[in-house]
């Protein structure tokens, strides 16, 4: 494994620490600290959610353009970790706004000519589990920051502050870690910026269009986690008192089988373990939709939601960079990404209509037989990728 | 650059940021500690003494100790001495009796609890409670109580939109229901079924069926006056939040947004025999469920900009649109009148 992953991993767990800690503290800093209404909570709350999708695809094309993933990412955890000590001045609604916004510009930016970097310095063979490696750090991240965060509210009770200082702090660490460490790679060999037209042609590619339909299919068919432990929760005394932790008991399932996973889809084939993902998100629409419930079964279905996560999340990557030339890697897995999370979201606003009119249970059952023809649909679209040889690197 | 130079390069920005966060944390600590020696410590007084009169309740935002402890005041003097009781809620409310205290417990997850407190604020019974709270009332016979808290789950489903749950309790136990799902809503004689609806901030009557409430849906939202039998929402008038029913039971005080920008809100009282609204004499922006103080005067919080924990005063203005406003209690947030 490529010491680069290792430090790549080690800049995301830093910064998701960072992240994390402020995304832990924001509802409670901006209700109960600010003032902020409820309205406002909710629109600095979609912009988290929303703002990076959109950015990702940008961030992947100047990847290829400029031809230097490690300075683009800088740009973007720089971005990210400056955010954080912006939250002290800011205190009007406005300033907020701008702050998450600069925040999740600069994860957007930063995902794509990051994961070009890891495709990049791993043998193709082992890009499953490169990717686990680099998720599972992440992860570890994203599982300490809201630990550090109470841990700073215990010593100062009330002083959200230093939770932004702090994270501040993981931040610019993450960010020196990347700068001084992570190797300058010219990912497309030196060579010149990619027109954009040819980058568009390696994008619709017959390599690229079957894995980005197949990965659009089962995306519109992914619904989001939120309903999932909502409709948990509506059955389950456990599950309503602990709704927080479900999340965290996912995380935890995810980050234990990130590189185990990572290295099975190197082993058996990437599209068939994304494909078997999905299999597990059906049995997760399964479990939730079953009438009754109990501790069991909803640690069954955190599990299994953890299992997708860890079978799609770093699968997704290392299934498409080998479909793409060096030149434009960047772009194809933006390209896949933002698939992804706009197929998702589609799916949302539509569940959302369906949860209301159906009710969850019937809801979920509808959702997991579109999904089991989804993954007939996908599971074709992807038979043989996994055999095609890799694109050949352009000579110069 | 020779990697011996990057590691001390790296050592210098570890050590930097490490010792830069250390001392942040330790000035404010002894900040923290320097403010609450220096701050004028609240006259305290005895609690059952001030619960055997006409007296109000309110959360304490007064530096110390005792920041968000619920405390109690005479009505007669509403700035002297308080009585501390033992419960700390980020919103509470109270009537002869019973308490409602909302509040959260940050941690590692933070999790959200209401709880309802007997007479001598011990827990009487856990509520159920999912999000941020945010506003909660009990029925002035004491057969219901209500809930509404920002729920997170559902947020990033429609960015940019925020979703509430309110939900109404029988205090002698049996199953909530929830105003989103088990009303159906009338606004002008139609049925919405929109799934952006969104339902908040209820206000008992001494009935023990009607209530009034926040509907919203798009950007609009209306007073609505609602029935636990027939459970049904009939909108009143649009543009009304938070409503809040006058002890005589004939005027609703509301927050309105007026024309005024998101995030701004003007208070006003609709009168329920004529439909008439009347503007208050406040011209800051308001954004709490107001409390009546009699019938004709009510109570709001109002935060106060400043650094450290946030603060905030409990003013009242005149309930039919004369005067101005005056501060109340200082250094208090979520006032109940128990009389």
């Amino acid at each position: 494994m490529a010491a680069t992953v290792f430090l790549l991993g080690t800049v995301s767990l830093l910064t998701d620490v960072s992240s994390e800690m402020v995304a832990a503290v924001l509802p409670l800093y901006l209700t109960a600290e600010l003032g902020l209404s409820l309205i406002a909570y909710g629109v600095v709350d979609g912009l988290y959610q929303g703002v990076s999708a959109l950015v990702r695809i940008f961030g992947g094309y100047l990847n290829d353009r400029s031809n230097r993933p490690k300075w683009i990412a800088v740009a973007g955890y720089g971005v990210s970790a400056v955010s954080r000590i912006a939250l002290i001045p800011a205190h009007g609604f406005a300033a907020i706004t701008a702050v998450v916004t600069a925040d999740r510009l600069g994860k957007g930016f930063r995902t794509a000519p990051r994961d070009a970097l890891i495709a990049d310095v791993s043998e193709p063979s082992v890009l499953g589990r490169a990717f686990g490696v680099h998720r599972m750090m992440d992860t570890v991240g994203a599982a300490l920051g809201p630990l550090v965060a109470f841990g700073l509210l215990l010593l100062v009770p009330g002083d959200y502050n230093s939770v932004f200082v702090a994270s501040f702090a993981f931040g610019i660490v993450g960010v020196a870690v990347l700068v001084l460490f992570v190797p300058d790679r010219r990912t497309a060999g030196g060579g010149p910026g990619l027109p954009l037209r040819r980058l568009f042609g390696e994008l619709t590619s017959p390599r690229l269009r079957r894995p980005l339909l197949a990965v659009g299919v089962l995306g519109l068919l992914t619904v989001g986690d939120g309903f999932l432990y909502l409709s948990l929760q509506h059955r389950d005394d456990f599950a309503a008192r602990w709704f927080p932790l479900m999340y965290v008991g996912t995380n935890l399932v995810y980050l234990l089988l990130a590189i185990p996973v990572g290295r099975l889809a190197d082993r058996i084939g990437r599209a068939r373990v994304f494909v078997g993902g999905h299999v597990a998100l059906l049995a997760v629409y399964l479990v939730a939709a079953a009438p009754s419930g109990g501790l069991a079964l909803t640690l069954l279905a955190l599990g299994l939601l953890g299992a997708y996560y860890a079978a799609t999340d770093g699968v997704l990557p290392a299934l498409i960079s080998p479909r793409v030339p060096a030149a434009a890697r960047g772009s194809g897995i933006a390209a896949a990404q933002t698939v992804v999370v706009l197929a998702r979201f589609a799916m949302s606003l539509a569940f959302a209509v369906l949860w209301q009119f159906m009710g969850p249970s019937a809801a979920l059952y509808l959702a997991a037989v579109l999904l089991v023809a989804g993954i007939v649909v996908g599971a074709r679209l992807l038979r043989g990728v996994d055999q095609a040889e890799p694109v050949e690197e352009a000579a110069s | 650059m020779s990697l011996r130079v990057k590691l001390s390069v790296f050592g210098v920005v570890l050590v930097a940021s490490a010792t830069g966060t250390a001392a942040f944390v330790v000035h404010t600590r002894q900040e923290r500690e320097r403010q609450v020696a220096a701050a004028p410590s609240v006259p305290v007084t005895d609690l059952t003494l001030v619960s055997q009169q006409a007296r109000i309740i309110f959360r304490s935002t007064a530096i110390g100790d005792d920041y968000g402890r619920v405390a109690v005041v005479p009505l007669d003097d509403p700035d002297g001495a308080r009585a501390f009781t033992p419960a700390r809620c980020d919103r509470v409310y109270s009537r002869q009796g019973e308490a409602v205290c909302l509040y959260s417990k940050a941690g590692f997850v933070t999790t959200y609890r209401a709880e309802v407190l007997d007479g001598s604020w011990a827990v009487r019974r856990d509520l159920p409670l999912s999000g941020v709270p945010s506003r909660t009332r009990l029925s002035p016979g004491g057969d219901w109580v209500a809930t509404t808290t920002f729920v997170a789950g559902h947020a990033y489903t429609s960015p940019g939109e925020f979703s509430t749950e309110t939900l109404v309790t029988p205090l002698a136990g049996g199953d909530s229901l929830n105003l989103e799902d088990d009303f159906t809503l009338l606004i002008d004689g139609k049925r919405n079924n929109s799934q952006d609806r969104n339902l908040w901030g209820v206000t008992f009557t001494g009935d023990g069926d009607q209530f009034y409430a926040t509907a919203a849906s798009g950007d609009k939202t209306w007073l609505v006056r609602g029935s636990l039998k027939t459970r049904e929402l009939v909108a009143l008038r649009e543009d009304a939040e938070c409503p809040s029913l006058s002890p005589d039971g004939t005027r609703i005080a509301f927050k309105t947004r007026n024309g005024q920008a998101e995030g701004q809100w003007l208070i006003a009282v609709y009168d329920l025999a004529t439909g008439r609204s009347t503007l208050l004499a406040e011209k800051r922006s308001v954004d709490d469920q107001i409390e009546w103080l009699d019938d004709d005067r009510v109570l709001y919080g109002m935060p106060r900009s400043g650094n450290g924990p946030s603060a905030s005063d409990v003013w009242t203005v005149p309930a039919d649109g004369s005067g101005s406003a005056a501060l109340f209690i200082p250094d208090a947030w979520s006032p109940a009148v128990v009389r």
